[in-house]
């Protein structure tokens, strides 16, 4: 055991490819300030998270505040796992069923962007590609072999993946090619993932707008009181040589 | 006065006034380096406050800790607030407090009669080490879980009886509910053991009196009423000036407290954020930072023998150095202002080694930055180890009677 973990920490090997890769990523063109971008990622996050993702930390009717909808708006329109305004984001699939489903239990979505960050979210969503020999169908560029099916095709279509031989006569991925379009164009899609891993971000940390805001007074408060406080210094120190 | 009066035939209000602030005589020219002993002790107060709060919604249950410390986050009002201040805190403690050593190093604030006050200083860094380990588990991310692995592993890699010291660190085999339970405990229990270390600390550093830039001793120039001629009362002339230490400070503490709390995953790591996991091994382990330069020690020093033991002695080693330091020194100076250039360019590696060691701690090691790591290591123990021989055959600068600028 001592053994074991003390290699596992002296090589750190990538036994367990937690969907690492050094693929590049896109970014996300995060924005905080954009409340309807935030709304549309809302509204895409519980269409299509939802059901098999929890994000058991947050409450609907914090993101409503947040974001501002109304209570009416968010209880008519987004909550389908709830009924309570009140309620956290919840999910009726049973972690052993899901993992019947796909092998594994998809993971809790509140704080995933702080976990691996915005761009990758943005990249990993974008990044399905057909290969008949999964069982969802479809494998994924920056996660390979990931357990989850391509939830988003009805907006996107189905992609293949070309990839080439790089000089280390490694196969590389090179780009993706639309075999059959889905409901909205490349760029429309993006827009949407964009809009969704904004939400995400937000929902990764819901204090983050007031934090910055507060940040700001408190800063200027501060340099104010620093000057105060630089004067009043300099004021007992003139007698001292 | 009446009052005061009433209260000082019971007390020693006044007398503990005069002597530890009104009529403390520190030397008149201390510069920035010595705004971090203040704040220091305005992190360690941090800490307590917020950590007191957090405790109050905090659970230290395997099952809840993770989702405990969210519900701080959204739940409770100013929870986030609360909760960046003891993270950030943390990391600006580790931070104030290397200043504060890097400080004691450069002016030979360690030298004599100021040996046991450097030593009570080493002690409260080594309790303020423990407390930040236990503490990083609390969260209970992989981060938490996997750091804590590693780290009681070390204890385990003692020969003979390792495996027990595990095992009773733990209280189980592997890090568990019980060492969840355990480590909140302890966390909270060390910070009020290090609140009287300070007060040690600060008992003997007014025994002593304080070191300056120029290491000259200011109670050998007394007027004709005892006081150092180059003394000036610590109130009202220091406490105005730590006040403006402390709000210069706040300044920086809130950028990152309010604007990168996790400070880039230095002071919250990414993979904190997914919970403990005791199945599946982060792909790379990394203590956080202030842990980093001992952690690339560790791995510097190769097993021997299939056991990690030799490379745990070298970070044990690598922290008692600094115990030793008032030993070592043999330079007839304190202050770096007036030992010669061995010893200058000496303290120049140091830092340079030690900040190579701590940012190769955070990186997964590769042959290359091992053999980085072996010849920081080596680096490291020649400052410490040879300092008897250079520190005594460097030469010096006449030291002046009175203080300078």
């Amino acid at each position: 055991m001592k053994k074991l973990i003390i290699a596992l920490m002296l090589f750190a090997t990538p036994m367990i490819s937690m969907g690492s890769s050094s693929a590049h990523l896109d970014s996300a063109g995060v924005d905080l300030g954009d409340k309807e971008s935030l709304q549309r990622g809302f509204k895409y996050f519980v269409n299509y998270c939802l059901s098999c993702h929890s994000a058991k930390y947050q409450r609907f009717e914090r993101t409503a505040n947040d974001l501002g909808l109304t209570v009416e708006d968010v209880k008519q329109n987004l909550m389908f796992t709830a009924d309570k305004i009140g309620s956290t984001m919840d999910i009726a699939l049973k972690p052993k069923e899901a993992t019947g489903y796909f092998g594994v239990t998809p993971p809790d979505l509140s704080v995933i962007t702080r976990a691996r960050g915005s761009d990758w979210v943005y990249t990993y969503l974008r990044s399905f590609y057909l290969d008949e020999s999964k069982s969802t169908g479809v494998n994924n560029v920056i996660f390979p072999d990931v357990g989850m099916p391509h939830v988003l095709w009805e907006l996107q279509g189905w992609q293949e993946a070309r990839f080439k031989k790089n000089e280390h006569g490694q196969m590389e991925f090179e780009k993706f090619e639309l075999v059959k379009a889905g409901s909205m164009s490349t760029e429309e899609f993006d827009g949407a993932i964009h809009d969704l891993v904004n939400f995400m971000t937000y929902l990764g940390d819901p204090s983050q707008m007031e934090r910055k805001a507060l940040g700001i007074k408190v800063i200027l408060f501060l340099l104010v009181l620093f000057v105060l406080s630089y004067l009043l210094k300099k004021e007992y120190w003139k007698d001292i040589h | 006065m009446s009052f005061i009066n009433w209260v000082d035939e019971r007390f020693p209000a006044t007398k503990v006034w005069n002597e530890h602030l009104a009529e403390y005589y520190a030397p008149k020219n201390f510069n920035f380096w010595y705004f971090f002993g203040s704040l220091a002790m305005l992190m360690l107060v941090n800490q307590i406050l917020t950590g007191v709060w957090l405790a109050m919604s905090y659970k230290p249950d395997a099952g809840l800790a993770f989702g405990s410390v969210e519900f701080i986050m959204r739940d409770v009002e100013w929870g986030w607030l609360i909760r960046y201040m003891h993270s950030t805190g943390a990391s600006a403690f580790f931070i104030v407090v290397y200043l504060h050593m890097y400080r004691g190093i450069m002016y030979g604030s360690y030298k004599g009669p100021r040996e046991l006050l450097w030593i009570i200083g080493m002690i409260i860094y080594v309790a303020m080490m423990a407390t930040a380990f236990m503490g990083y588990l609390l969260p209970w991310g992989q981060m938490s879980f996997w750091g804590a692995q590693v780290i009681v592993n070390l204890f385990s890699a003692v020969p003979f009886v390792g495996e027990e010291l595990g095992i009773f660190i733990r209280g189980d085999f592997v890090i568990s509910d019980a060492t969840l339970n355990r480590f909140f405990s302890l966390h909270f229990l060390l910070p009020f053991v290090l609140a009287a270390l300070v007060f040690v600390h600060i008992v003997a550093l007014h025994k002593v009196g304080s070191n300056n830039p120029d290491g000259i001793e200011i109670k050998k120039n007394k007027d004709e009423n005892g006081i150092p001629r180059d003394g000036i009362p610590f109130h009202p002339y220091y406490s105005v000036k730590d006040i403006m230490g402390v709000v210069g400070f706040l300044i920086l503490f809130s950028l990152v407290l309010f604007f990168s709390p996790e400070m880039g995953g230095y002071f919250i790591e990414h993979p904190n954020f997914v919970p403990a996991n005791p199945l599946q091994t982060p792909e790379h382990i990394a203590p956080v930072w202030y842990f980093t330069p001992y952690y690339a020690i560790l791995r510097a020093i190769p097993s021997m023998m299939g056991s990690a033991f030799p490379g745990v002695v070298a970070m044990g080693a690598a922290i008692v150095m600094f115990f030793l330091l008032p030993w070592l020194d043999k330079s007839p100076v304190k202050s770096m202002r007036y030992k010669g250039p061995i010893q200058r360019v000496a303290l120049g590696i140091f830092v340079v080694v030690f900040v190579i060691l701590g940012v190769l701690g955070t990186l997964p090691s590769t042959p290359a930055l091992t053999l980085l790591a072996q010849v920081c290591t080596f680096l490291y123990f020649a400052y410490f180890l040879l300092m008897p021989w250079y520190s005594k055959i460097d030469s010096t600068k006449p030291v002046p009677e009175r203080l300078t600028k």
